[in-house]
């Protein structure tokens, strides 16, 4: 029990790892990456039907106990059946066939009517939330905030048309801003992410790290 | 007479009619470098002028006698020249003068489709300009068992890789100092509330599959923290975007329980799946935050533009957050709006400072050793190119 529940995971991440290295140096160990990847789609597929299930248990659940916003919950439902309905339809043409073409409620239009149209307007909140994260940010209540704002102002006005009418320097201020301490943090942080990732797929591919088996690290 | 004037307008008839027309000089072919074999590289000496019609015709054969088959139609213009693949060849002056083409395979003679180059066998490769004469080369793919263009990485890697090793070791031994990073001080008191209050705790991997470096390593903190919350007797709520990693951290969160003694407390329904699509996956976190309101959300991943969406909305419940990304884009929008943001790297260091286990703790100072000496070769390299020693591209 001890070698499936531990020795086996530690014994296949330890091999994923190794193999994930050799296909990076050597080429002609690209094949073994390509039939890795074809796993991992094969894995993904099955991996659907659980998070399909998990989906639908959840909400069911919740139907069923009249939680608190239970009707969204009957909303995913009704969205799943009539896409399901839809696809298996699929203007007359049968399921397990090429997208039927069709003007009327079909998949395309769930698709550009609801899908589409509720992710743009999930994207337009963003505006609103920049201003009232913006709002709290920007009350210079200490040094760094006072930076932050100044930063930003100059980076702000700098990009749009009326910062060159203001003054013709800022949109080479704020092009250095961007260009210069900006790209350096960044170029800092990738660095650092880089050296952190190799810390970490090495502490897995040693067996140090086993967080995600439950352990503390042995 | 008669005999030369033939022979002088045979002369003329052969010769090019654009005058520069002149077969590809200097024609080299051999196996592609640093790839896993079935491609020829073909390079011929570039001309600056010559007329608009003009193409290169480049053909194949098994046998340096022919037949050949098509393998390609160039235009001079638009043929890459060396230089445009410094990865390949180098950064030398003489790659802007020499054209490259991959031949990686032929028109079939015998059907519409192409036949692929094959390892080891010699093939002759015939370039020529139309009515100007043509070259043959002989050459042979192979597969090459080492990619050089990525010494310079492998060196590196298997230099901090060293270095973290070392440490890893030298923690057997002897306490070693690591700095305090709040956020990750911060999630006990994050819990310790979740618990007095009895509400829930809130974990949100991200956007990204299992094959990226920042889901492991949310993973690992998922794991710790489902650690605790078991042994607080806090529920822990885990959205998942993607299936895979779904059904990781079901694993996790279960064996976290089981860890700490209290199988009892894993319920699979509290780690599901959310949605698979960007902003529904945001918009179903979003509502789980205002219905249920956690006393704390834990944002640790890779983020787009979703982070503010889900760090604004959780900001508005009154819950801490902590989040944690490698994301750079996404940084300012949590360092606005959670009460902690891990940045970088300590996304990946968070897993081993929570543990406090010594040879994870190890790993970290071996992390920093090896950002001592990104920062020691940044500074040479800028000493050296600032008076003059090494050349500035461009």
């Amino acid at each position: 029990m001890y070698f499936l529940q531990r020795t086996l995971p530690l014994l296949v991440a330890f091999a994923a790892g190794v193999i994930g290295i050799f296909t990076y140096y050597i080429p002609v160990a690209q094949t073994v990456e390509i039939t890795t990847s074809t796993w991992y789609r094969i894995i993904a597929a099955f991996a659907l039907f659980l998070g399909i299930h998990s989906l639908l248990h959840m909400h069911w659940h919740r139907i069923r106990r009249k939680q608190a916003g239970w009707a969204f919950s009957a909303v995913v439902y009704i969205g799943f059946i009539v896409t399901i309905a839809l696809a298996v339809y699929n203007n007359g043409s049968g399921p397990l066939q090429p997208l039927a073409p069709g003007d009327g409620l079909d998949l395309n239009w769930m698709y550009t009517h609801i899908n589409v149209a509720g992710g743009a307007t999930m994207f337009s909140l963003l505006a609103f939330f920049i201003a009232s994260a913006a709002y709290r940010t920007f009350r210079a209540r200490s040094a760094e905030a006072v930076v932050l704002l100044l930063a930003a102002l100059l980076v702000m006005l700098g990009r749009v048309p009326i910062g060159a009418l203001i003054s013709e320097h800022l949109p080479a201020v704020s092009q250095w801003l961007m260009a210069t301490p900006n790209l350096a943090a960044r170029r800092g942080i990738l660095l650092g992410v880089s050296l952190g990732a190799i810390a970490t797929a090495l502490r897995i591919i040693f067996g140090i790290e086993r967080s995600y088996l439950g352990e503390e690290g042995q | 007479m008669a005999h030369l004037l033939l022979l002088l307008a045979l002369v003329i008839a052969a010769a090019p009619a654009g005058g520069a027309e002149t077969a590809p000089a200097d024609v080299r072919a051999f196996d592609t470098p640093d790839d896993q074999g079935r491609s020829i590289t073909l390079t011929w000496r570039r001309y600056d002028v010559l007329p608009d019609s003009v193409r290169y015709r480049i053909g194949i054969s098994e046998r340096a006698e022919g037949p050949f088959y098509h393998v390609a139609e160039l235009d001079p213009k638009t043929t890459p020249t060396m230089a445009d693949e410094p990865a390949t060849f180098g950064t030398g002056e003489e790659n802007r003068n020499r054209h490259f083409a991959l031949i990686e395979s032929y028109r079939d003679p015998e059907g519409p489709d192409r036949i692929r180059i094959e390892n080891g066998k010699a093939y002759f490769i015939r370039i020529g300009v139309h009515g100007a004469g043509q070259t043959v080369v002989e050459a042979r793919a192979r597969g090459n068992y080492f990619n050089t263009s990525k010494l310079g990485n492998f060196a590196l890697a298997g230099l901090f890789s060293v270095l973290i090793l070392v440490y890893i070791r030298l923690a057997r031994r002897k306490d070693l100092y690591i700095r305090r990073l709040a956020g990750l001080d911060a999630l006990d008191e994050a819990l310790g509330r979740a618990t007095e209050m009895g509400k829930p705790v809130l974990f949100v991997h991200g956007l990204q599959d299992m094959g990226s470096p920042s889901t492991i390593a949310a993973v690992n903190i998922l794991g710790q923290v489902a650690k605790r919350t078991a042994e607080y007797d806090t529920q822990l709520k885990v959205g998942n975007r993607d299936p895979i990693v779904m059904s990781v951290s079901q694993e996790v969160v279960k064996e976290s329980c089981i860890e700490a003694g209290r199988p009892d407390a894993f319920n699979p329904d509290n780690v599901f799946l959310a949605a698979a699509d960007q902003f529904s996956y945001a918009a179903a976190l979003e509502g789980l935050m205002v219905r249920e309101k956690p006393a704390a959300n834990l944002l640790m991943g890779y983020f787009y533009a979703e982070s503010l969406l889900l760090a604004e909305t959780g900001s508005t419940t009154g819950a801490i957050q902590i989040a944690a990304t490698d994301a750079y884009t996404q940084l300012p929008f949590f360092i606005t709006t959670c009460d902690y943001t891990l940045m970088g790297e300590e996304l990946y260091a968070a897993s081993a400072y929570l543990s406090r286990d010594p040879k994870l703790l190890g790993s970290l100072k071996g992390q920093d050793l090896g950002k001592g000496v990104i920062i020691l070769m940044l500074m040479l390299g800028t000493i050296l190119a600032g008076i003059g020693f090494l050349p500035l591209p461009g």
